[in-house]
C-alpha cells in the first residue's frame, strides 16, 4: 500500500460516482451541465411533440385542454430554465477558464452546488405532472389570478422557480468572480474573447433580474397561502403589477438566452472566415447597450393591458431602439465574413444560419415593438413564431454550433463531419417548415395557447406539425453524433480548426483534467493569436 | 382509415402549396393580416405592410451582401483572407441608417397610437365582461341601454370539440368561431367598448376592429371602433384563462342603425319574457330535451358529455349527492343560480324554465335515475328563498 | 492570477447586489402605486376632503358620467347603480347611489374597487365620500344603499366629454381597510 506511486498530478482525477457528484472541476461540471441541458431539451421537446400532435388536425384527439395548457407551460419552463440556460452555463464552465488562462472557476464548490440544485428543481417541477389537478397550466408567465387556480402543483412551481433562480445566480456570481480575478496576467478586459464578454454581461443580467422574479413569485406564494394581497384587487393590490414585475425580469431573461449565443457566433465566424472579428470594441459596447436597454422595454410585452399612452410611447421607442445595437452586431458578423477565406464546416453552417434566422426573428420583433400594430399581433401565433425564431433557430442553433466547434476539444476526437452537415440541413429545413407558417397563422387570427382551432387554420398547422416532428427526430441524430465522437474518431489536434484563435486551442485535445495550473505567459505573439 | 385519407389529402395540399407558394393559389389561404372594417384597422394594416416591406428590403440587402460574400470569399475559390478588423466610417454609417429608419417608422406609429387613444364622443358604450369561459355584454347607454347578452360557444362546436367525439370539425365551417348569441351593433357609429373580467384575465380581440384589449378583474379598459360595413365579425379570447381558453369566441354582428333599433326592441321584449317563465310547466320528455340542450350549451365544457367531469379539475355529476339525493333539490337549483367555487353563477343568464330543465336533465341522465321532475316554479322559489342550503 | 482576496471581494459585493435586487422587486410595489397615482394607470381614483366654504365655480360645461357595476367571482351579491348616467358640472360635488344586496344566508364582507375610464379622467375624479373607502359588511339577505360623493375636477382635459365610473365588489377574506 505504501509503495503505490503517486499518479502524475496532472492526470489525477477521482473516479466513479464520486467524480461526478462531488466534482469541483470546471470541465466535469461543464460536462454535467451540457448533458443535463441535452436531457431537458429532449423532455421539453417531447412536450412540444405532444403539442404539435394535438395541433396536427382540428378537433381534440390526444389530450384534454387542461393538460394541453400544462404542456405549453412546462415546455416553456423546461426549455428556458432547463435547456438553453444550463447549456449556456455549461459552455461557460468549460470554456471560460480555458479562454482566460485560469486553472478553474473561482468558486469550485459553489459551482458544484449550483449544478446539483438543477436536477432537484426539475424533479420538483416534473413531479407535478403526476399530481391531481395536473401540472401548472397558466402559462410560463404565471399571471395571477389564473396561476392562483393551480392545484397542489402551485408550491412546487414556486419553489422550483426559486431553486432555478438560486442556481443561476450562483453560476453568474461564479463567472464574474472568475473573469474579474483569474485572468492570465497581462490579459486586459478588452483583450478577452467575445464569448467571455457576453457571459460577463449575461451574468450581470442574471444577478439583476432573477432576484426580482424570485420576489414576484414569493408574492404569489404569500398571496395564495398567507393572506397578502399584492396582486389581489380586493385587498388593494393589482394583478397587472405582477406582469410588470415578471417582465422586468422577463425581458432581460430574453437576452440572458440570446447574449451567450452572440458570443458563440462571434468566436466561430472569425475562425472559419480566417479573419479577425470585425469591430471587437463595438461588439462589446453593442452587447452592453442591449443589456442596459433590456431593463427599459419590459412593458412591450403588455401593451394590451391598457397602459397610459405616454407609457406606451416610451416603451415603443425604447424597444425600437434595441434594433440599432442588434443591427451593429449583425453587420459586424457580415463584415467579418467579408473578404475572408471561408470554409463551411458544421459550426460555421449553424452560425451563418443563426445570423440569418435570428435576424428574421429580430425583424418580427421590430414589427411587434410598434404598439398600434402590436394590438393585432399580441398573443397570436405571430408572437410564437417570433420567439421561436430567436430562441430555437437563434439560441439553440448557436448552442449546436458551439457543441460542434468545441467537441474536438472536449473529446479529443473530430465528430463525423458528414453526419454533422446532414444534421444541420435537416434542422434548418425542418425548423423553418415548423415556424415560418406560424407567422401566417398569427396574422390570420390564431391565438396562442389554444388546443383546438377552426378549419381555416388546418393546413398551416399540419405543415407546422410535420416540420416539428421532423425537427424532433433530427435531434436524435445529434445525440448519435455526439456519442460517436466521444467513443472515437479521427484524433483532433490541439488547434482543431485552422483559423481557430484563443487560449483554449493552446492546450491539447482532449483538454487535460487540469489546465493552466501555472498561468500562460501572454507574450505579444500569444495575445495576437487570441483574435 | 378516415384519418389516413385525411392525412393524404393534407399532404397533397402541402405539396401543392409548396409548388404554388408564389402564385395566387394561396388566395384562400389566409397569409396576411386582415384589413378589417374600421378606419383604424385599415391604418394598422397599412402600418403593418409598411414595416413588413421595410424589413423585407433590409433583409434582402443585408443577406444579399452576405450571400455574395459566402459565394465569393470562400477558401475553395482560392480567396485569401484580408486582415482588416474595423472601420470607424462604416460603423458610424450602419449605426445612423438604422436609427433613421426607426425614427421614420416611429413617427406614423405615434400618430396612429394617439388617434386610437381618443375614445371621446362615442354614441354607444358596451361593456364586455370575460369569465371562465364566456363573454357577457352589457349595453350601458343608447337605445339598447339595459340589454345584457351572454355569449358562449355554440352547442355544435361544443359537441364536436369533445375529445374523441367522433365528429368531424371539417363539417362545421365556423367551428370554434360561433357563439349562441352574438353581440349586435350598428355601423357608422362610434362605439366605445369597455373590457373587464369576473375572474381571471381574458382579452377581447376582434381582428376586424384592429385591436385587442385585456379584460382584467377590478379594472375597466376602454377602446373604440367605428364599423363601416355590415357583416358578421369573429374573434377570440387571446389571454390564457384556463382550460376553456380556446373555447370562448367573440362574434359581432354589425347592422344598419335601423336594423339595430329593431333588434333592440325585439331583444327587450324577449329579455322581459325570459324573466317571466316561472309559470311554464313541461312534461318529463320536454324537460329532458330542453335540459340536454341547455346542458350542452352551458355545462358540457367542464362536466363533459358523460357528466363525469375531469378528475382533479371538474367534479362529476354522476352519482353526486347534490344531483341524486331527494333532499338536495333546492341546493341543486341554487348551486346553478349562484354558482359555487370555480363554477360560475347562471342565475342571471338562464331563465327559470332553463334551469328547471337542466336540473331535471342532470338528475335523470347517465344513470342518475332519480325520476325527479323540477318545474320552473320550483326554481322561482329557489331564487326567492334567501337561504342557500349548504 | 489566483486572486483569493479579489474573488472574495467580488463574490461578497455580487451577493449584496443580489439581495438588493430582491428588495428592489418588493420596492416595485410602492413604486408602482406612486406611478399609478401620477399617471392615472388602472384608473384608481383620488380621495379628497370636501371644502364646504369653497366658492362655486361657474361653468356651462357638462360631463357625462356613466355608472357601472360588477361582481367578482362567486361573491353572492348583486350591485346596481340607481342612476346609469348623470350629467355633471366640473368643480361641483354630486352624489350617486348604488344598491347592493347580499343574497346568501351568511354575513359577508366585500370591498368595492373603483375604476375610471378613460384612464386620464381618473386623475380628475375626486371623491369626498365613498363606500369603497372601507370594507362593507352585509348581513345575510341584507340590502343597502351606498353613496359616493364626487367631483369632476374643473381641470379635466377639454377632450374628455364622458367618463365611466365602475365598481367591482370583491369578497374580502381577511378584513382590512385600504386606501
Amino acid at each position: 500500500m505504501s509503495t503505490i506511486a503517486h499518479d502524475d498530478h496532472h492526470d489525477h482525477k477521482p473516479t466513479g460516482l464520486k467524480r461526478w457528484f462531488f466534482s469541483t472541476n470546471h470541465k466535469d461540471i461543464g460536462t454535467l451541465y451540457l448533458i443535463f441541458a441535452l436531457t431537458m431539451f429532449f423532455i421539453g421537446g417531447a412536450m412540444a411533440m405532444i403539442i404539435r400532435a394535438e395541433l396536427f388536425q382540428p378537433g381534440l384527439q390526444f389530450v384534454d385542454p387542461q393538460f394541453y395548457n400544462s404542456m405549453v407551460t412546462v415546455h416553456a419552463l423546461i426549455m428556458i430554465f432547463g435547456a438553453v440556460m444550463p447549456a449556456g452555463v455549461g459552455l461557460a464552465n468549460w470554456m471560460i477558464p480555458l479562454m482566460i488562462g485560469a486553472p478553474d472557476m473561482a468558486l469550485p464548490r459553489m459551482n458544484n452546488m449550483s449544478f446539483w440544485i438543477l436536477p432537484f428543481a426539475f424533479a420538483l417541477l416534473l413531479s407535478t405532472l403526476f399530481m391531481d389537478g395536473g401540472a401548472p397550466a397558466g402559462g410560463w408567465t404565471m399571471y395571477p389570478p389564473l396561476v392562483l387556480q393551480t392545484g397542489d402543483a402551485f408550491p412546487f412551481l414556486i419553489f422550483a422557480v426559486h431553486f432555478l433562480g438560486i442556481s443561476s445566480i450562483m453560476g453568474a456570481i461564479n463567472i464574474i468572480a472568475t473573469v474579474f480575478n483569474m485572468r492570465a496576467p497581462g490579459m486586459t478586459l478588452m483583450q478577452m474573447p467575445l464569448f467571455v464578454w457576453t457571459w460577463v454581461i449575461t451574468s450581470f443580467l442574471l444577478i439583476a433580474s432573477l432576484p426580482v422574479l424570485a420576489g414576484g413569485v414569493t408574492m404569489l406564494l404569500t398571496d395564495k397561502y398567507f393572506g397578502t394581497s399584492f396582486f389581489d384587487a380586493a385587498g388593494g393590490g393589482d394583478p397587472v403589477l405582477f406582469q410588470h414585475i415578471f417582465w422586468f425580469f422577463g425581458h432581460p431573461e430574453v437576452y440572458i438566452l440570446a447574449l451567450p449565443a452572440f458570443g458563440i457566433v462571434s468566436q466561430i465566424i472569425p475562425a472559419f472566415a480566417r479573419k479577425p472579428l470585425f469591430g471587437y470594441a463595438s461588439m462589446v459596447y453593442a452587447t452592453a447597450s442591449i443589456a442596459i436597454l433590456s431593463f427599459f422595454v419590459w412593458a412591450h410585452h403588455m401593451f394590451t393591458v391598457g397602459l397610459p399612452i405616454k407609457g406606451e410611447l416610451f416603451f415603443m421607442y425604447a424597444t425600437m431602439l434595441i434594433a440599432v445595437p442588434t443591427g451593429v452586431k449583425v453587420f459586424n458578423w457580415i463584415a467579418t465574413m467579408w473578404k475572408g477565406s471561408m470554409t463551411f464546416e458544421t459550426p460555421m453552417l449553424f452560425s451563418v444560419a443563426f445570423v440569418i434566422l435570428f435576424t428574421i426573428g429580430g425583424f418580427s420583433g421590430l414589427m411587434l415593438g410598434i404598439t398600434p400594430v402590436d394590438f393585432q399581433y399580441h398573443d397570436t401565433y405571430f408572437v410564437v413564431a417570433h420567439f421561436h425564431y430567436v430562441l430555437l433557430t437563434g439560441a439553440i442553433f448557436a448552442l449546436m454550433a458551439a457543441a460542434y466547434y468545441w467537441l474536438p476539444k472536449w473529446t479529443g476526437n473530430m465528430y463525423d463531419e458528414r453526419l454533422g452537415k446532414i444534421h444541420f440541413w435537416l434542422s434548418l429545413i425542418s425548423s423553418n417548415v415548423l415556424f415560418f407558417p406560424q407567422h401566417f397563422l398569427g396574422l390570420a387570427g390564431m391565438p396562442r395557447r389554444i388546443p383546438d382551432y377552426n378549419i381555416q387554420f388546418a393546413d398551416f398547422n399540419m405543415i407546422s406539425s410535420i416540420g416539428g416532428f421532423a425537427y424532433g427526430i433530427t435531434q436524435l441524430l445529434f445525440v448519435y453524433i455526439v456519442i460517436k465522437c466521444a467513443m472515437g474518431g479521427k484524433k483532433a489536434r490541439a488547434r482543431s480548426w485552422d483559423g481557430a484563435k484563443g487560449l483554449e486551442w493552446e492546450v491539447p485535445s482532449p483538454a487535460p483534467f487540469h489546465t493552466f495550473e501555472t498561468p500562460p505567459k501572454l507574450t505579444k505573439k500569444v495575445l495576437e493569436s487570441l483574435y | 382509415m378516415k384519418g389516413i385519407s385525411k392525412l393524404k389529402s393534407s399532404l397533397q395540399k402541402l405539396v401543392l402549396a409548396l409548388f404554388f407558394m408564389p402564385l395566387s393559389a394561396m388566395a384562400d389561404w389566409a397569409l396576411n393580416m386582415r384589413q378589417g372594417v374600421t378606419p383604424i384597422s385599415q391604418e394598422i394594416y397599412q402600418m403593418h405592410m409598411v414595416t413588413l416591406w421595410v424589413v423585407t428590403v433590409i433583409g434582402i440587402l443585408v443577406f444579399g451582401v452576405m450571400f455574395w460574400s459566402i459565394f465569393h470569399h470562400r477558401k475553395s475559390k482560392g480567396a485569401k483572407a484580408s486582415k482588416f478588423s474595423h472601420s470607424t466610417t462604416v460603423e458610424i454609417i450602419w449605426t445612423i441608417i438604422p436609427t433613421a429608419i426607426i425614427i421614420s417608422l416611429a413617427i406614423p406609429a405615434t400618430k396612429l397610437l394617439i388617434k386610437m387613444d381618443d375614445t371621446s364622443e362615442s354614441a354607444i358604450t358596451v361593456k364586455a365582461t370575460g369569465s371562465q369561459w364566456k363573454w357577457k355584454y352589457d349595453y350601458l347607454d343608447g337605445v339598447g341601454e339595459g340589454i345584457t347578452i351572454f355569449s358562449s360557444l355554440d352547442a355544435k362546436s361544443k359537441e364536436i370539440s369533445q375529445r374523441d367525439s367522433g365528429l368531424d370539425p371539417m363539417d362545421h365551417v365556423n367551428y370554434l368561431r360561433d357563439v349562441d348569441e352574438p353581440i349586435v351593433l350598428p355601423i357608422n357609429t362610434k362605439i366605445r367598448i369597455l373590457t373587464t373580467s369576473q375572474d381571471v384575465i381574458h382579452a377581447w380581440w376582434l381582428p376586424d376592429l384592429g385591436w385587442k384589449r385585456d379584460a382584467i378583474p377590478g379594472f375597466i379598459n376602454d377602446n373604440w371602433a367605428v364599423i363601416e360595413k355590415t357583416g358578421t365579425y369573429r374573434g377570440k379570447c387571446t389571454e390564457i384563462c384556463g382550460a376553456g381558453h380556446g373555447y370562448m369566441p367573440i362574434v359581432l354582428k354589425a347592422v344598419s342603425m335601423q336594423d339595430y333599433t329593431a333588434w333592440v326592441d325585439e331583444k327587450k321584449i324577449a329579455q322581459a319574457a325570459s324573466k317571466n317563465t316561472s309559470n311554464i310547466v313541461l312534461n318529463m320528455e320536454e324537460l329532458m330535451t330542453k335540459g340536454e340542450a341547455v346542458y350542452k350549451a352551458q355545462c358540457l365544457v367542464c362536466h363533459q358529455a358523460n357528466g363525469e367531469g375531469l378528475k382533479g379539475a371538474f367534479p362529476s355529476i354522476v352519482g353526486s349527492p347534490v344531483a341524486v339525493e331527494a333532499d338536495n333539490r333546492m341546493r341543486h337549483n341554487q348551486q346553478i343560480i349562484y354558482g359555487k367555487g370555480l363554477m360560475p353563477a347562471f342565475g342571471e343568464q338562464l331563465s327559470d324554465v332553463d334551469i328547471a330543465s337542466v336540473v331535471s336533465f342532470t338528475r335523470n341522465a347517465w344513470g342518475n335515475n332519480t325520476g325527479d321532475i323540477i318545474q320552473a316554479k320550483e326554481v322561482a322559489e329557489a331564487r326567492k328563498a334567501a337561504k342557500v342550503i349548504k | 492570477m489566483d486572486n483569493k482576496k479579489g474573488v472574495k471581494k467580488t463574490t461578497a459585493s455580487l451577493l449584496l447586489f443580489t439581495v438588493f435586487m430582491f428588495g428592489f422587486g418588493y420596492g416595485l410595489v410602492p413604486l408602482y402605486d406612486v406611478f399609478c397615482k401620477i399617471t392615472g394607470l388602472n384608473g384608481k381614483t383620488i380621495r379628497v376632503t370636501e371644502n364646504i366654504n369653497r366658492e362655486a365655480i361657474v361653468t356651462d360645461r357638462l360631463i357625462k358620467v356613466q355608472f357601472d357595476a360588477n361582481i367578482n367571482g362567486d361573491l353572492p351579491w348583486t350591485l346596481q347603480p340607481n342612476q346609469r348616467i348623470m350629467r355633471v358640472q366640473p368643480g361641483k360635488f354630486y352624489e350617486a347611489v348604488y344598491t347592493v344586496k347580499n343574497i346568501k344566508d351568511k354575513d359577508i364582507t366585500g370591498q368595492a374597487i373603483p375604476s375610471v375610464s378613460p384612464q386620464v379622467a381618473s386623475l380628475y375624479f375626486k371623491k369626498a365620500e365613498c363606500f369603497c373607502f372601507v370594507n362593507q359588511l352585509l348581513k345575510a339577505g341584507e340590502t343597502k344603499e351606498m353613496v359616493v360623493r364626487f367631483e369632476v375636477d374643473k381641470d379635466l382635459p377639454e377632450d374628455v366629454a364622458e367618463l365611466t365610473l365602475s365598481y367591482t365588489f370583491f369578497r374580502v377574506k381577511k378584513v382590512a381597510s385600504i386606501n
